[in-house]
């Protein structure tokens, strides 16, 4: 009845008021929907500027999708004036490519396919050579079948990590409604006031989980509806499935919050620990490649609550697995929920050592 | 007579500070307790302990025979804070039957005691407004009115009157006297205004966290000679130095 009445209470606030109904449930679907569209904008194709170079090698570059400028003699200062993004200088048989390098994934990609496409034109006139008069060498083109385990040729970046960034929304957002939430009650003194009634320890703790956690429920069925059907993200596995992490996570975000928020003495320190807490968690959730890391770091990513349940969204959003594969995630998620709550439970000993 | 309350040797550190040092005091039942002193003296952590927030590093409090922290005893004591301890998003009735809820009060006696507690502090016509447009005295004594829901046998307010105007705070004790007289309530409050503590049936005078007299104002205007309550309170002070 004491849980009840103060899941009640937290309802009731929260729909009074507004502007954190509007942060709750808007500010998901508007980053979502922003990080959409940024991350399916359209490839620009690189612009090139070339000085004495092969016809055959321009041709191929022009085919290649990249924008070719001809330009009468090699000069680092008409590639700024022109705004390209390299140059390509050919003396006999020697080239040499200069990259502009305001962008270093572009200039990556320029270089790449410069040197192919050089390449292929270098094979093709030693075929040429070679088979005058000779062997008939067959125009053969590369004969090959690309499949996909997973996704297909359409998959962009996005499809990849957007189960991350949703697992990441449901954490960000409820760990700072609900820390907020009990750091209110701590300043305003209501917090001792209802710990001076003969309510449970337990109980206040256990209102606050599930009081919150219906309003989690509700900003995270938001959250992955918008994203599956109106972004149209990739779901192989069950929305069910989703549900279920996203809910795993939030309770972790929200015991983590409300301990958290013991450690604040007001709104602008709860915000303070978004930097600690928050970000550090997106770095290991899945947007940047892990594989990559140094083997610390990796360590590092383990502790983090965020790396779970990414891992767990990626593997039934995009994968299509089913909870028995990702069995181990849901297990250390509910680790950590259980841990934040005991701790939780005994941080209110502050207000009542009983 | 009968005990409310029982503090017994009891010492406070937060840290090296010492914040109580062996203060003892017994509270009657149903009388007005004063417990007065300048800010900082130690009366809100002494409150404190009584509610069982704070626990003694030396010594007990008793609380109707049950050594606090206790819950079954938390039952019985209404608690006012310094701060309004509200929530601004509520309305008053809604803040009242909250509180009511924790003292797992049932639905019938909940309405009858938000109605009546709404009435002593005269805010029955304010209870479907929410707090966040009350005014500061307002606020007040909706805190003192949610101190009173369930109906408990004492009273621990700490500093109940600070902000309130005079009209209003002459208000406030004429209630308090009443639950005294007609409800036999123990009422304990903290104060540092002179005129408030003379309204009290007894008085404990803290200072830096000792008790340096206790006694009926009048008693203590008496022993020590004087015309005015104040000037027990400077004179016990300058004779402890």
């Amino acid at each position: 009845m004491r849980v009840s009445a103060i899941i009640r209470r937290i309802l009731q606030q929260m729909r009074r008021d507004r502007r954190t109904m509007a942060l709750i449930f808007i500010a998901p679907l508007f980053v979502l929907s922003l990080m959409y569209f940024i991350f399916n904008g359209e490839d620009i194709n690189p612009k090139l500027g070339v000085v004495n170079v092969d016809k055959e090698i321009v041709t191929a570059l022009k085919d290649a999708d990249i924008t070719v400028t001809k330009l009468t003699k090699a000069d680092n200062n008409a590639i700024i004036e022109k705004n390209l993004d390299g140059m390509l200088v050919q003396k006999d048989d020697k080239f040499t490519l200069t990259l502009t390098n305001t962008d270093p994934n572009l200039s990556k990609g320029l270089e790449i396919r410069v040197k192919e496409n050089i390449s292929l034109e270098m094979i093709g006139e030693l075929i040429d050579t070679l088979s005058r008069g000779r062997v008939d060498f067959e125009d053969k083109e590369l004969d090959m079948d690309v499949k996909y385990i997973y996704g297909d040729e359409d998959t962009t970046s996005f499809d990849t990590f957007s189960p991350a960034l949703i697992g990441f929304f449901v954490f960000f957002f409820v760990f700072l409604i609900s820390g907020i939430g009990l750091l209110r009650e701590r300043m305003t003194g209501t917090m001792e006031k209802l710990m001076s009634t003969p309510v449970n320890r337990w109980e206040v703790v256990a209102g606050y989980l599930i009081g919150y956690g219906i309003i989690a429920m509700v900003q995270t069925t938001v959250t992955v509806l918008f994203a599956i059907k109106v972004l149209d993200i990739v779901l192989v596995g069950s929305i069910w499935n989703v549900l279920i992490i996203c809910t795993m996570s939030a309770i972790v975000a929200l015991s983590l919050g409300i301990l958290l928020s013991a450690f604040a003495t007001s709104e602008f320190q709860m915000i303070q620990f978004i930097p600690i807490v928050i970000i550090p968690q997106a770095f290991f959730c899945g947007l940047f490649p892990l594989e990559g890391m140094a083997n610390w770091l990796q360590a590092i990513a383990k502790i983090m609550p965020m790396y779970y349940s990414a891992d767990a969204l990626k593997a039934i959003m995009y994968k299509g697995v089913g909870l028995g594969d990702v069995k181990k995630d849901m297990l250390v998620l509910a680790g950590f929920a259980v841990v934040f709550i005991v701790l939780n439970v005994a941080a209110l000993k502050r207000y009542r050592k009983l | 007579m009968e005990q409310a309350i029982k503090i017994q040797n009891v010492i406070k550190k937060y840290g090296k500070k010492t914040v109580l040092n062996n203060v003892s005091m017994d509270i009657p039942k149903g009388c007005i307790y004063g417990i007065i002193g300048p800010s900082g003296a130690g009366k809100t952590t002494l409150v404190k302990l009584m509610v069982g927030a704070e626990k003694a590093d030396g010594g007990c409090a008793e609380v109707l025979g049950r050594k606090m922290p206790n819950l079954k005893a938390l039952q019985n004591i209404g608690y006012m804070s310094q701060s309004d301890a509200l929530y601004a998003d509520l309305t008053g009735g809604e803040n009242l039957a909250f509180f009511a809820l924790l003292f797992k009060m049932a639905r019938s006696r909940q309405k009858e005691r938000i109605a009546y507690c709404a009435g002593v502090v005269d805010l029955h016509n304010e209870m479907k407004k929410r707090v966040s447009a009350y005014s500061g005295g307002m606020k007040r004594r909706l805190a003192l009115a949610a101190a009173l829901i369930q109906d408990p046998e004492i009273l621990i307010l700490d500093e109940p009157t600070v902000g309130i105007d005079p009209e209003l705070r002459a208000g406030i004790w004429r209630e308090l006297k009443r639950l005294k007289d007609e409800e036999g309530k123990t009422i304990i409050i903290t104060t540092h205004v002179m005129d408030e503590a003379e309204k009290c049936d007894y008085l404990a005078m803290i200072r830096e966290g000792v008790l340096i007299e206790s006694g009926s104002p009048d008693e203590l205007v008496k022993q020590y000679g004087v015309d005015r309550l104040e000037d027990v309170f400077l004179k016990a002070g300058r004779d402890r130095k």
